[in-house]
């Protein structure tokens, strides 16, 4: 079978990793290729990077920094922000990324996924749904780089990734917007619903805080990735020491 | 320094592909012309996608019978090895029932279904178990991980150089004569999938 995979997500920012600080804005945490091969070190499975400001202004992708990662990195990655076209997906590819993941561009025209996956192949199409909870329903919200700019999609979660699937979609990255932050774990029920729904790899995002976290939602959700980004940039949680506890608590991992 | 020839076609991750080379010391041509495919030294045929489409451009730059005729160091990365075989069920239109593919090694390549606890594609880091010895081999031992991204498996057989258990087994390395295959990423298999491409490249050409 596979390892669970650990894949921490860096924020990118003109080729530059950052980190938001509140009232601060963003504060500049070095090199993108130099801090993704310290993740690889440390024995990060997959590295997510995610252009913070393309969607909300508009913007796309800058593709030299991702070519700068792939010249280095010997472990996958994947690329995300600013995705709108499949031309645009294809150049990220040849840049040398792995897989693109999209977001809003897929809820306003779902079609892409479709035509991603005829010309790429599915799977290195990555579908990124921000959920909350909101009137008894898990819901699907857009434009998550900026928490001002995010509203409702009008559509629930559970129909939109068995759509996505449908679509062409090879993965779906559920990131679970009322965990996000708050570090009190991943929505353990919402992605279990997910995985119950999916034939499709299922990756969980948003709660980690702590290495039983990990465990739980290996354990208890069946996903087959965890994404998480703070917990690692600060250090709170070190690669090597979650993935031993993981393998003494019976998770596979990759050591 | 060991000189390798990527075949360009429009289906592969190329860029990742020449990068590990080049993380090696290796000289890569890029080419989507048959005559260099004639002159090669050795090949690394990359591919990702659907093997239907694959055939269709490999076919298009009239690469098919280079491919075929070609006798020194052939590898197949990913969707490459799969087109070493004979046929594949995997089809844009499905109308025919699956594509042909080069034909260099027996047997025809299967959609991976989905069941419980095992999403497809198959995607991320498994074992590997070895079947045999082999040159690629040096220095893989069992229990080494590969990065894994494919939805069609190989048939195994006698081909099989090692294997990975995704409920069904799955030939993650095969060899027929001059040609090898890798279904799994070795541009993307850290220190393993580094290794298995040093081997390729020391390879007598």
């Amino acid at each position: 079978m596979t390892a669970r995979r650990i894949i921490p997500c860096l924020d990118v920012k003109d080729g530059r990793v950052v980190k938001g600080v509140r009232f601060e804005g963003h504060v500049d945490m070095g090199d993108a290729a130099e801090l993704a091969a310290r993740y690889r070190d440390q024995g990060a499975d997959e590295l997510v990077f995610y252009d913070i400001t393309a969607s909300p202004e508009g913007r796309t992708l800058d593709y030299g920094w991702v070519q700068d990662i792939a010249r280095l990195l010997d472990i996958p990655f994947c690329v995300a922000g600013g995705i709108r076209t499949v031309e645009q997906a294809a150049r990220c590819l040849d840049h040398g990324a792995d897989k693109v993941s999209i977001n809003s561009p897929a809820l306003e025209r779902p079609e892409l996924i479709g035509e991603m996956a005829a010309r790429l192949g599915r799977q290195c199409v990555v579908v990124g749904v921000d959920s909350a909870f909101q009137d008894g329903e898990w819901r699907v919200h857009k434009y998550t780089g900026d928490p001002d700019a995010r509203r409702g999609a009008g559509r629930l979660t559970m129909e939109w990734i068995v759509e996505a699937q449908g679509l062409g979609a090879g993965e779906i990255v559920l990131n679970c917007i009322d965990q996000d932050g708050v570090r009190r774990g991943y929505d353990l029920n919402q992605l279990a619903e997910a995985r119950r729904r999916l034939t499709i790899p299922l990756v969980a995002s948003g709660g980690a805080g702590a290495v039983e976290h990990f465990r739980d939602v290996f354990v208890e959700a069946d996903v087959s990735g965890a994404l998480a980004a703070s917990v690692f940039h600060s250090g709170a949680i070190k690669i090597p020491e979650l993935k031993r506890y993981l393998d003494q608590q019976g998770v596979e991992v990759r050591i | 320094m060991s000189e390798v020839t990527l075949i360009g076609y429009g289906s592969g991750n190329v860029a990742s592909v020449r990068f590990a080379l080049e993380r090696l010391g290796a000289r890569v041509r890029i080419t989507d012309d048959p005559a260099d495919v004639d002159e090669a030294e050795r090949i690394i045929l990359p591919g990702v996608g659907a093997a239907g489409y694959a055939m269709q451009r490999l076919k298009a730059l009239d690469l098919i019978e280079p491919l075929r005729r070609f006798q020194r160091p052939l590898l197949g990365v990913c969707l490459g090895q799969q087109l070493l075989f004979d046929a594949s069920a995997e089809d844009e239109d499905a109308e025919n029932g699956g594509a042909d593919l080069l034909g260099l090694i027996p047997g025809r390549v299967e959609a991976i279904l989905p069941a419980p606890s095992r999403p497809s594609p198959h995607m991320g880091w498994s074992r590997l178990t070895t079947r045999r010895d082999d040159p690629l081999l040096d220095g893989v031992k069992d229990g080494d991980w590969a990065y894994f991204v494919h939805g069609y498996v190989c048939p195994d057989g006698p081909a099989t150089l090692a294997a990975a258990d995704y409920g069904v087994a799955v030939p993650a390395m095969v060899n027929s004569a001059n040609r090898w295959g890798c279904q799994f990423h070795p541009e993307r298999s850290a220190a393993l999938g580094a290794r298995i491409l040093k081997n390729f490249l020391e390879l007598p050409a």
